[in-house]
């Protein structure tokens, strides 16, 4: 529960247009989706619109879900897995403030989430749609400053690069020591910045019942993983992809399969490891008793 | 082998009122040596990256005798096609090392970048492939995990090198692969040079201002002057029985120690 | 009479000097000359009568001005002045083989490595044919006296009779059949002149063309088939 005493229920502002945007941005936004969609993993550039509050805080994704909210929508949004971090409150209350939708913070009854950096728990479903807040959508860009040699390489299926930064990170430390915004192959063509969700969610990408849409604000590039679509993170065949283990379980709820945040609980070095998707641990820890 | 690797036919290259390459032709043949040789203005570098189709003639042809698909137009081809060829069957070796290297990877990632653009995916293989190819260039393949920066100027060179011959092309161009290096590290990498173009049997096209160095490692020699080829033949017979007044005035200017 | 290995018609040469006001060295002025399988053709002459520029002639290593020089190769000829880089680099690997006066000493490279190279670029890739090589190049080494702890020292060091014995047995290793022989025993003492000479008639015995230069009159009298006098151009 916050310090600041939050009105329970938030009132639809009539002054602002359906969803904050006006209608013939949506359409704009729409088309790029519909041609992301159509080219799995493929950057499209957008018009990125200025949005009342300042890049590197989700504009990218805000846009995306405006474009997309319809009255019948329920939203879920979350923030590292939380349904109540200040960026996740505030983003739900502005969807609430233009468009009067319905909120949830139950993955199950959403039917559109938006998502800083984690993928819920809970397999999403045919029929949902996820939308991630993206910084940097630009895979290569570490590598290869250049947006010239970015698109070409794009273009032209190139990605040696890549895998070139994977055979420096085994080089130097062993194994890849990239742990999230793990980069992908998306039906087979196009490497992707999944955004930097943990690389313990990947795997939920692969095959997902749901549509899984990018928004990059500051970047103005969105993209797609349309449902049911092949997304296979890069690894050597002697270095094979592997995702994080705990030893512990989470102490709330007691799964061993979710993702694990570190809280640290007092000043003498106590911590504990808990589910970093809140509504999974509560499920769980309801139907533990 | 009945056809030449390289063939450029009428190679013309301006730069708005001024001639850079006029008219020049060559055939290549597998495992040939080819050094250009002029002093500066005189075109070398402009051909050399016509020919290399790093640059688009104004007019006139470069055809090239790929492995499995017969002879292709290299200005014709698609930018892939084009951009795969340059990963594969072509090296080239830029003056300075920097250029053709990533300085901020590793020398084992250099050499086996262009493995892995290929789509070999085994750590290990990617791995043992480089250390060959360092040892094969008189490296110490015990710094396969360095970075360039630490290397001196004739081991960057050397790294170029292998990170060229790792797809074993068979067709290398070298602009200039040994100046501005300490003439003994000049020396050795010439050696290596020398004993990499005859153990592979590569086809080259090498930029030079330097005749020893066109002496040690061409077969043939072409001698350029304000864009046009003045002379050509076997590089012992042009460096000693020059005909073209030019040719005799570039021999005789060469101080022997 | 076997068809000639080499047939020289009207060869004239001289060397046009631009850069001394277009001065003009008449060297050689309508030579003709053939040489058959198993001759040893020796060019006889003073100094400045053109023999060492006819024998680059031969080699491709000059060009002449007039005349031709046809080579043969199996059942064909080749004319120099008309072929290809490529036909003469050819003619050079497989059929001519020359020992000039000097050695051009390829520098670093050891010795042994210098003698078996014409045999190793022929081997490829193939490990046994390079050991072969090596093989034979320590032959050479061993019947021209060179002793072993040279083998692996590049030649620039080397005596000048010691680096004239180096490029006789890389000339020599690859059979060949045309030889072209520029004073192949200048610098050298009695003993291996006796090689050469010994070297020399096996490899005209064995059916190889040669043409040689050699200033030691009893070198020459013990492999020449034929003298051809040679004269400066007046």
């Amino acid at each position: 529960m916050s310090a600041i005493d939050l009105p329970a229920v938030v009132e639809r502002d009539p002054n602002f247009n359906f969803g904050y945007l006006d209608e013939r941005t949506k359409r704009m936004i729409r088309r790029a989706i519909l041609k992301a969609v159509a080219i799995p993993g493929y950057q499209v550039p957008f018009g990125s619109r200025e949005m009342p509050l300042p890049y590197g805080w989700g504009t990218g994704g805000i846009q995306v879900t405006a474009s997309v909210i319809g009255p019948d929508d329920v939203l879920k949004v979350i923030d590292q897995g939380a349904d109540d971090t200040v960026n996740a409150v505030n983003i739900r209350r502005f969807f609430q403030r233009t468009t009067g939708v319905a909120t949830t913070e139950r993955t199950t009854d959403a039917t559109l989430i938006q998502t800083r950096h984690r993928i819920p728990e809970v397999p999403l479903v045919e029929g949902q749609v996820i939308v991630y807040q993206v910084p940097m959508p630009e895979p290569l860009q570490k590598l290869e400053p250049r947006e010239a040699e970015t698109r070409a390489m794009h273009g032209l299926a190139e990605y040696g690069l890549m895998h070139v930064k994977l055979y420096e990170d085994i080089a130097r430390y062993g194994h890849i020591a990239t742990t999230y915004d793990y980069p992908v192959m998306v039906d087979g063509r196009y490497l992707m910045a999944p955004s930097p969700i943990p690389k313990f969610d990947n795997p939920k990408m692969h095959m997902n019942p749901a549509l899984q849409l990018f928004g990059a604000g500051r970047e103005k590039r969105i993209y797609a993983v349309p449902p049911y679509t092949k997304v296979e993170s890069l690894a050597f065949d002697d270095h094979p992809f592997e995702v994080q283990r705990w030893e512990k379980p989470c102490e709330l709820c007691g799964s061993r399969e979710s993702f694990l945040d570190e809280v640290i609980t007092d000043d003498k070095g106590g911590r504990m490891f808990v589910c970093s998707d809140t509504d999974y641990c509560r499920s769980r820890s309801e139907s533990n008793g | 082998m009945d056809s030449p690797i390289l063939r450029a036919s009428g190679i013309t290259r301006t730069y708005g009122a001024r001639t850079a390459v006029d008219d020049v032709s060559f055939e290549l043949w597998p495992g040939e040596v080819l050094a250009v040789v002029g002093e500066s203005g005189s075109g070398k570098s402009t051909l050399l990256n016509c020919v290399s189709a790093r640059l688009k003639p104004d007019a006139g042809k470069v055809e090239f005798l790929t492995r499995h698909e017969g002879v292709v137009d290299v200005h014709a081809m698609s930018e892939a096609a084009r951009r795969l060829l340059a990963r594969t069957d072509w090296g080239y070796v830029h003056q300075n090392a920097a250029e053709g290297l990533r300085m901020d990877v590793s020398a084992g990632a250099n050499v086996g970048e262009r493995l892995m653009a290929l789509g070999e995916r085994h750590y290990g293989r990617i791995r043992s492939e480089a250390s060959d190819w360092l040892t094969r260039v008189e490296m110490d393949a015990g710094r396969i995990d360095e970075s360039p920066r630490n290397f001196s100027g004739g081991m960057r060179q050397r790294l170029q090198i292998a990170r060229n011959l790792v797809t074993r092309p068979r067709l290398v161009f070298m602009d200039e692969p040994t100046s501005g290096l300490d003439v003994s590290v000049q020396a050795k990498l010439l050696d290596l040079l020398r004993s990499l173009t005859r153990k592979y049997s590569l086809a080259a096209v090498l930029v030079t201002h330097d005749l020893a160095v066109a002496r040690l490692l061409a077969h043939r020699l072409m001698v350029m002057k304000a864009g046009r080829v003045v002379e050509t033949g076997l590089t012992d017979q042009v460096l000693d029985d020059p005909q073209h007044p030019y040719t005799q005035l570039l021999v005789s200017s060469v101080l022997q120690p | 009479m076997s068809a000639p290995a080499i047939r020289v018609q009207g060869l004239s040469k001289k060397f046009v000097l631009h850069n001394q006001g277009g001065a003009e060295l008449p060297v050689l002025e309508h030579v003709d000359l053939e040489v058959a399988p198993g001759e040893c053709v020796v060019l006889d002459g003073p100094s400045g009568s053109g023999k060492s520029t006819l024998l680059k002639c031969l080699y491709a290593n000059y060009r002449a001005n007039t005349g031709t020089v046809h080579i043969r190769e199996g059942d064909t000829e080749t004319e120099l002045g008309s072929a290809t880089p490529r036909e003469l680099l050819r003619l050079r690997r497989d059929t001519v083989g020359y020992v000039s006066q000097f050695l051009r000493v390829i520098p670093r490279v050891p010795a042994l490595d210098i003698v078996a190279e014409p045999l190793v670029d022929d081997a490829g890739d193939d490990p046994e044919k390079v050991r072969e090589a090596q093989r034979l190049a320590k032959n050479l080494l061993l019947r021209l006296r060179i002793p072993q702890r040279l083998w692996f020292v590049p030649p620039a060091t080397f005596s000048g009779g010691e680096q004239q014995r180096i490029n006789i047995a890389r000339s020599f290793i690859k059979p060949r059949p045309i030889l072209l022989l520029d004073e192949p025993t200048a610098s050298l003492d009695a003993d291996n002149r006796v090689t050469v000479v010994s070297l020399i008639n096996e490899a005209r015995e064995r059916g190889a063309a040669i043409v040689g230069i050699f200033h030691d009159a009893r070198v020459r009298d013990s492999v020449a088939t034929h003298v051809v006098n040679m004269t400066r151009p007046l």
